[in-house]
């Protein structure tokens, strides 16, 4: 049996349907339930549904063979994992943001509020520049209207929020979309079945290219 | 007479690897807990957790509690030509839990051999990773990279050194897709990235991998990759020894092959190992080396039975028992094979079988 962690949400779901167009379904997940875990013993594959940012701590530890996870979680969290397939869903792209009117003049350390605190601190030495992370957990758009810091690293997908609030996108650090990742032992234990998941995935990812 | 039923799985497998290990010329190598704090910090990168516990000796110099044993064993060697120094051991070692992020005392045993190294020692060294794996589980797998392959074929394609680590970090990842956009980055054409890329979907059975190889790499590479697969081919765990370049390492210190082990029903690795003649350079040695670390610590879920009961018998007496009687009784229980713990009343913690009450009357 291969146990695949899907990220619970829209991302999930969306990945949920490759996984059944490409012959890997479990009729289950579809059902109205409070399951966390659904099982097709004809396709050999275990679901579960997590937290998006616990995906890669799951596959990491061998709890699940295979997940998906976005690029995000990655950077922040650098499992130790196999990146097997670029799902080309959830896309969207981290940034810098900050109010409009702001101008960086580099003379005073820069105050940084994000949830991903080791994109950021990685991003901010590349180009060598001081600054002081303040991490938080959501509503990262409120830090710079408060004062709280005078930029935000974060995740924007159509930058409605952004704009809504007087915010606006100064910097693009990278972009973001779900990352199909495997445990390493497992890929050495369960390789062929891992191995025609991801290749018919990939025919999914292909198709909708 | 040690009984090695009673031992824990730690305790057994450091016994019958250190038979094993004997068994072909290793020697013990046993060395202090301390070690100066310069030797670490000069070789941080080589470190598994670069932390290290340090505290003032006596005379005022800065030493540290060992996170590695390696390094020790290279700093106290000679060279001397022709020959190679064997040595084995088991050793605490002080380094950062990755999942606490506190200091832990870990039981590391592993092997080196150092000094004029040919290919048949690095067999011999695989071969025993192999064997120390069998010993500790049936299924189990060692993936084997060539670093001298992956730095031909990457310098081959760009020399820019930013360029090689972040590939490397895609060949150690299988991650295709990322590898693209570094290649855009830096200029690499399509040829380039192909060849790359080719070296990441390399993996599995030997003899596949170096029919593969033979299109992107140097023909002496591929030439010293067959004489090994050859080797291994006749020796007891061959099937269970693949060719995957994702099991690279940092190239400062690790050249040509490095190895992984994995046994089934642990997440990670357990086992890890290469030749380090680069490390050897650094710390100005002339010798060749190549060796690895079994991690004894990551193997705990492997054996972890549940046992039902601490004792056989708990035996309660009071001050009213004759002790002669209390002494016989015990070695009684323990001469017929069982376990007795002598108590005066019940422990609430303790779990045993059957309970035995020996008053004054006996």
């Amino acid at each position: 049996m291969l146990n695949v962690a899907l990220p619970k949400g829209r991302l999930g779901e969306k990945v949920y349907d490759m996984f059944e167009k490409s012959g890997y379904d479990c009729p289950l997940i579809r059902e109205e339930n409070r399951k966390l875990i659904f099982e097709n013993s004809k396709t050999g594959v275990r679901f579960f549904w997590v937290k998006p940012s616990d995906v890669s701590i799951y596959v990491e530890r061998g709890a699940a063979d295979i997940g998906v996870a976005g690029k995000d979680i990655l950077l922040e969290y650098k499992p130790d994992v196999y990146e097997l397939l670029d799902l080309n869903v959830g896309k969207c792209k981290m940034v810098v943001a900050a109010k409009k009117e702001f101008r960086d003049d580099g003379i005073k350390i820069l105050k940084v509020a994000t949830k991903f605190t080791n994109i950021a601190a990685d991003y901010y030495a590349g180009l060598g520049r001081d600054i002081d992370i303040i991490k938080l957990n959501g509503s990262i758009e409120l830090a710079p209207i408060l004062g709280l810091s005078d930029i935000i690293v974060d995740i924007v997908e159509t930058g409605k929020t952004l704009k809504e609030n007087n915010l606006e996108v100064k910097e693009t650090i990278l972009p973001i979309s779900a990352r199909l990742i495997a445990n390493k032992a497992s890929f050495n234990f369960k390789r062929e079945t891992i191995e025609k998941i991801v290749f018919a995935i990939k025919g999914q990812v292909e198709k909708s290219d | 007479m040690i009984d090695q039923k009673l031992m824990r799985f730690e305790e057994k497998a450091v016994f019958t690897l250190r038979s094993l290990y004997r068994k072909y010329g290793y020697l013990p190598y046993k060395m202090s807990k301390f070690e100066e704090y310069e030797l670490y910090i000069r070789n941080k990168d080589f470190l598994v957790s670069d932390r290290v516990i340090s505290f003032n000796d006596t005379n005022g110099k800065l030493m540290a509690l060992k996170p590695d044993v390696t390094l020790s064993i290279i700093k106290g060697g000679e060279d001397r030509a022709g020959e190679k120094q064997r040595v084995f051991y088991n050793e605490n070692v002080y380094r950062v839990s990755e999942s606490t992020h506190r200091f832990k005392e870990i039981m590391q045993t592993g092997l080196e051999c150092i000094g004029d190294i040919d290919i048949y020692d690095i067999y011999e060294v695989i071969s025993l990773a192999a064997q120390s794996l069998a010993t500790i589980c049936d299924d189990f797998y060692i993936e084997i990279s060539n670093m001298d392959v992956v730095c031909s074929v990457l310098s081959g394609v760009c020399g820019n050194k930013e360029f090689v680590n972040a590939a490397i970090k895609c060949i150690s990842q299988k991650n295709k897709h990322d590898l693209k956009t570094v290649c855009n980055e830096f200029s690499v054409d399509e040829n380039g990235y192909r060849k790359i890329s080719n070296l990441i979907s390399l993996y599995g059975e030997r003899s596949a991998v170096i029919e593969s190889i033979k299109e992107i790499c140097e023909p002496t590479l591929v030439d010293i990759m067959i004489k090994l697969s050859n080797l291994l081919r006749k020796s007891e765990f061959g099937d269970r020894i693949k060719f995957d370049f994702s099991a690279v390492n940092d190239m400062n210190y690790y050249n040509g092959f490095v190895f992984k082990g994995f046994v089934s029903g642990i997440f990670c690795d357990v086992l890890s190992g290469g030749q380090y003649d680069n490390m050897m350079k650094r710390m100005k040695r002339k010798s060749s080396a190549v060796g690895f670390a079994l991690y004894l610590d990551r193997m705990d879920d492997l054996n972890c039975k549940e046992v039902s009961y601490d004792v056989d018998y708990v035996l309660i007496y009071d001050e009213l028992t004759d002790f002669m009687k209390l002494s016989s009784k015990v070695k009684e229980f323990i001469d017929s094979g069982f376990s007795v713990s002598t108590q005066k009343t019940v422990p609430a913690n303790l779990r045993y079988k059957n309970i035995l009450y020996l008053n004054k009357e006996g």
